[in-house]
């Protein structure tokens, strides 16, 4: 190549810098208050921009649906926004709108959410509506119908998207089929069409109660003007914390397990291979977290670099713990070309199985831990990066120093830790191993490499043997 | 809202554009390269891209996918992207590490093509060809990507062909196409550097002088051929694909005029009329008020050059019927063109839009890219601090007015996907109704 190399080359390249002096950071201060009903108030007072986010959580999400009303929290969710306070969802929509503010509700796992961004000046109308639709939700009985016609019409176009498709299958494939975290967050669609308007009504007058509500702000504003807001808003609501999610929606199944979920002439195979994971309270969750972060957690990771980098085998490879109260899955995600799908299997058994026997390298470790240590503040550029922050520390139950002590928590994980963490929390024989591909092409060679017969499934199956 | 701007040009051409921001320590750094997909030579689609991750393939004094590794062991996040019109690499880490990133950019900027092998080149083919299954051939509706723009744009315009590029352009891609394509484009005369954040602007001129000072200007670049388009199709345009789809999906694009012009701004405001969020006219007759749709959005693509497009989006819901779809969405284009928009929509759509200016304003990241962006397109990187009076600015009659040109039937161009069941019905004839002449 040195032929054509213009005419730069000529003169040197300038020598690597090194860092100059690190400048202190600080996540945002905030306050926390209840109230006497039992609201709790977050506010981290940030005032770079004139711009707020509130998040509204609510103990409300997809883990404490009754067992026979899956779906339900989901649902009740999106249809806080379809009518309030003697407003349908078309004039909701148009209030928020015309003061440029966006919102939206979801339930996941844990809990339901409603988020408001807005400009810092419109924050009383905003928050006026967001008061209307947590306490005044008329849920009408068009709307219910319709958003659970989008949702079937949603699981539908999920039978052609192969990854959907492969997430919705793989947890089929760790949980046990009375665990709910079996099923997908937003119900399938045995359960979505059994859902009536009565249930959603049940759903939030049992959930959506003052005693387990937490309004998190962060943006431009004082504690004093959340405060009074919350008070004047909030203050008269009345009720108590609904009981904790019951146990079990996280029980697992046990043993290696290949199923391929047919799409005849695909391209590419979707792969998932993992298991039950962990809770977020588990103690080791940095070890946990930095363990991932090597393993496949970072594009410098080893299964990227393997999968990517080393075979061209994909266009990314990752690792991940999916964090919520109880264990969530670990899992190990990428797609391949369908002819290489036996030898990526291998490669990310392979890795799995080095982490666990041989301790990291210190260079490997001080990648992942400089990594997570200096870019905390990246993070946190946002105020509805910095809110979603302090929520996932009420959901948590996070200690108040969480985000202070983080980066510190971090540098003090060992590669001793990160191997102790990869040998409790990886399970080489309790692997599922979900592909969605064409079975002709890869059925037999991902066999070859677990040892483990592979149950083929139709797509529309729900994770049941064809 | 305002941020502070300092521009200045270094000898070799090099733009430079600076807004410091001290509230948290950090920095972003972000390159512009004007150059994408237009610019690719027939039998070479997708190279552009192709050349984007060779990018991160290392260079004279940084190892294979250590630029990666050196950013991620700084505490900083990185990526890449390839467009029709431009090519972009932007990074943000902690300030005390400004000048490492300054110094990987440079290092690839002067001395990449020493570090370049066959077997990187094969490596990445095989990662990108992965890219495309993944994003385009194995996912419902993927190949929209290139569908749209195929349809939108005559057959000899520089926006027509794929950027992410065909198999067989790909497989043909070689070690001296690196090297021509390199020394044509990547050149600091073709580029611009923004940072933003927390940084000492005098120091960051020096910097940026020791690091790219000494790389030497181009030779110029090959004009692209003329790019300008007349108003309309002159013609529906109109395509089927029966794909491996459950639901049928409907993308019209009109074509519009280019991002930045006066008038951009009023189609820019009528494409939030259409399908900015739940108040949007196709949300709230399609999805809300018919049901005949899951989903219904629009949007521009933002080209500055030549011709931009103006997109609407709509997926069936399952009971609704591949020409009902078709049918439901043309009729409220036309609605639109009998009744034009009124005030309180226009004034619904700009507050949105305002709110959306100053959200994005928030993360460095993003305000190094909106700066390169309009210093790259304009030569005007403050361009980013009148966007909101532009919007403001924006009037019915004007919104109006590009209706009455640009939603005509004659500037439609249909994309139109089918389940693939569907599509062997004898529903086609139906179709045919609305074929272009």
């Amino acid at each position: 190549m040195s032929a054509t190399t213009s005419d730069a080359s000529a003169s040197a390249p300038t020598p690597k810098p090194g860092p100059a002096a690190p400048r202190n950071y600080q996540f945002p201060r905030f306050e926390r208050r209840t109230l006497p009903n039992g609201v709790q108030l977050v506010v981290a007072p940030v005032s770079k921009l004139p711009l707020v986010t509130v998040l509204a959580i609510v103990e409300a999400g997809a883990a404490a649906e009754p067992r026979n009303k899956l779906g339900v929290a989901a649902l009740t969710a999106r249809l806080l926004l379809e009518g309030a306070a003697g407003l349908d969802g078309v004039a909701l929509a148009d209030r928020f709108e015309r003061i440029g503010a966006s919102v939206e509700a979801h339930a996941d796992w844990d809990v339901a959410s409603v988020s408001l961004t807005a400009l810092s000046t419109q924050l009383p109308d905003a928050l006026a509506l967001v008061r209307d639709l947590l306490r005044a939700p008329t849920f009408p009985e068009r709307e219910v119908q319709r958003l659970k016609e989008e949702r079937l019409a949603d699981l539908l176009q999920q039978l052609a998207e192969p990854r959907g498709l492969a997430d919705e299958q793989f947890a089929h494939a760790v949980y046990d089929a009375t665990a709910r975290y079996a099923s997908p967050e937003e119900g399938d669609a045995a359960n979505v069409r059994a859902l009536t308007r009565d249930d959603v009504q049940a759903f939030y007058s049992a959930r959506y109660k003052p005693g387990g509500t937490t309004l998190v702000f962060a943006g431009d504003l004082t504690m004093a003007t959340a405060a009074a807001l919350t008070e004047s808003l909030f203050g008269d609501w009345t009720g108590v914390r609904p009981p904790a999610a019951p146990k079990g929606v996280d029980a697992s199944r046990q043993g290696r397990l290949v199923r391929v979920v047919a799409k005849a002439d695909a391209p590419q195979s979707e792969l998932r291979v993992g298991h039950q994971g962990l809770p977020r309270s588990t103690p080791d969750y940095f070890d946990a977290m930095v363990m991932n972060a090597v393993l496949g957690g970072l594009f410098s990771s080893r299964i990227n670099l393997n999968l990517r980098e080393a075979h061209g085998y994909t266009y990314g490879a990752s690792s991940a713990f999916d964090w919520r109260r109880s264990a969530g899955p670990f899992v190990v995600q990428t797609a391949v070309k369908s002819e290489v799908t036996g030898a990526a299997v291998q490669e990310i058994l392979t890795e799995i199985e080095r982490m666990r026997i041989a301790p990291i390298s210190e260079d490997e470790l001080t990648l992942a831990t400089s990594y997570l240590d200096g870019v905390f503040p990246i993070r946190y550029e946002t105020t509805a990066a910095i809110a979603t922050a302090l929520a996932n520390m009420v959901i948590h139950s996070l200690p108040e120093d969480y985000y202070d002590t983080y980066r510190s928590e971090v540098r003090a994980v060992t590669t001793d830790g990160v191997l102790r963490a990869a040998q409790r929390h990886l399970h080489p024989e309790q692997l599922r191993i979900v592909v969605v591909g064409d079975p002709a092409m890869v059925a037999a060679p991902v066999e070859a490499v677990t040892g483990v017969p592979s149950e083929i499934v139709m797509a529309d199956s729900g994770g049941s043997p064809i | 809202m305002r941020i502070p701007i300092e521009t200045f040009q270094l000898p070799n051409g090099l733009l430079v554009v600076l807004s410091e921001d001290h509230t948290a320590p950090l920095v972003a750094v972000n390159l512009w390269y004007h150059v994408g997909s237009a610019n690719e030579r027939p039998g070479r689609t997708g190279f552009a891209h192709l050349f984007e991750h060779m990018l991160f393939q290392g260079s004279a004094n940084v190892g294979s996918n250590e630029h990666f590794e050196l950013i991620q062991r700084a505490g900083g996040t990185l990526n890449g992207s390839t467009w029709l019109d431009r090519t972009n690499y932007y990074e943000t880490v902690p300030s005390n590490q400004l000048e490492l990133t300054l110094w990987l950019e440079a290092n690839r900027m002067g001395h990449l093509l020493p570090a370049m092998t066959q077997q990187k080149l094969d490596t990445q083919r095989d990662v990108v060809q992965n890219e495309r299954r993944w994003s385009m051939d194995n996912q419902p509706y993927g190949t929209w990507w290139e569908r749209l723009p195929a349809l939108a744009y005559p057959a000899d315009h520089p926006f027509h062909h794929s950027l992410i590029g065909s198999m067989a352009d790909l497989d043909a891609a070689r070690l001296e196409d690196i090297a021509h394509f390199f020394s044509m484009y990547y050149t600091p005369d073709n580029a611009v550097l923004s940072i933003a954040g927390d940084f000492e602007p005098a120091e960051a001129r020096t910097m940026i002088e020791r690091h790219f000072g000494a790389i030497p200007r181009g030779a110029g670049k090959p004009s692209l051929p003329e790019m300008s388009l007349p108003a309309t199709f002159g013609g529906p345009l109109r395509e089927v694909v029966p794909d491996d789809v459950m639901l049928p999906r409907l993308f019209m694009a009109f074509r519009s005029p280019v991002f930045g012009s006066a008038a951009y701004y009023a189609a820019s405001v009528c494409s939030a009329v259409l399908g900015l969020k739940k108040g949007s006219r196709l949300h709230r007759s399609l999805v809300r008020d018919q049901q005949v749709a899951a989903e219904a959005t629009a949007f521009t693509y933002d080209l500055a050059k030549g011709a931009d497009l103006l997109v609407v989006d709509v997926t069936a819901r399952p009971e609704t019927s591949v020409d009902k779809l078709e049918h439901t969405v043309n009729a409220e284009i036309d609605r639109l063109l009998l009744d034009g928009v009124t005030d309180d929509e226009v004034r619904r759509a700009v507050t949105l839009m305002e709110t959306d200016l100053v959200a994005v304003l928030q993360s460095a990241g993003d305000r190094a890219d909106r700066l390169s962006m309009f210093a790259t397109y304009f030569g005007d990187p403050a361009l980013v601090n009148v966007q909101t009076e532009q919007y403001r600015a924006v009037t019915r009659d004007q919104v109006n007015t590009f209706v009455q040109e640009r939603l005509v039937p004659d500037n439609r161009a249909s994309l139109l996907y089918v389940p693939r069941e569907q599509s062997e019905l004898p529903l086609q004839d139906d179709l045919a109704m609305a074929e272009a002449p």
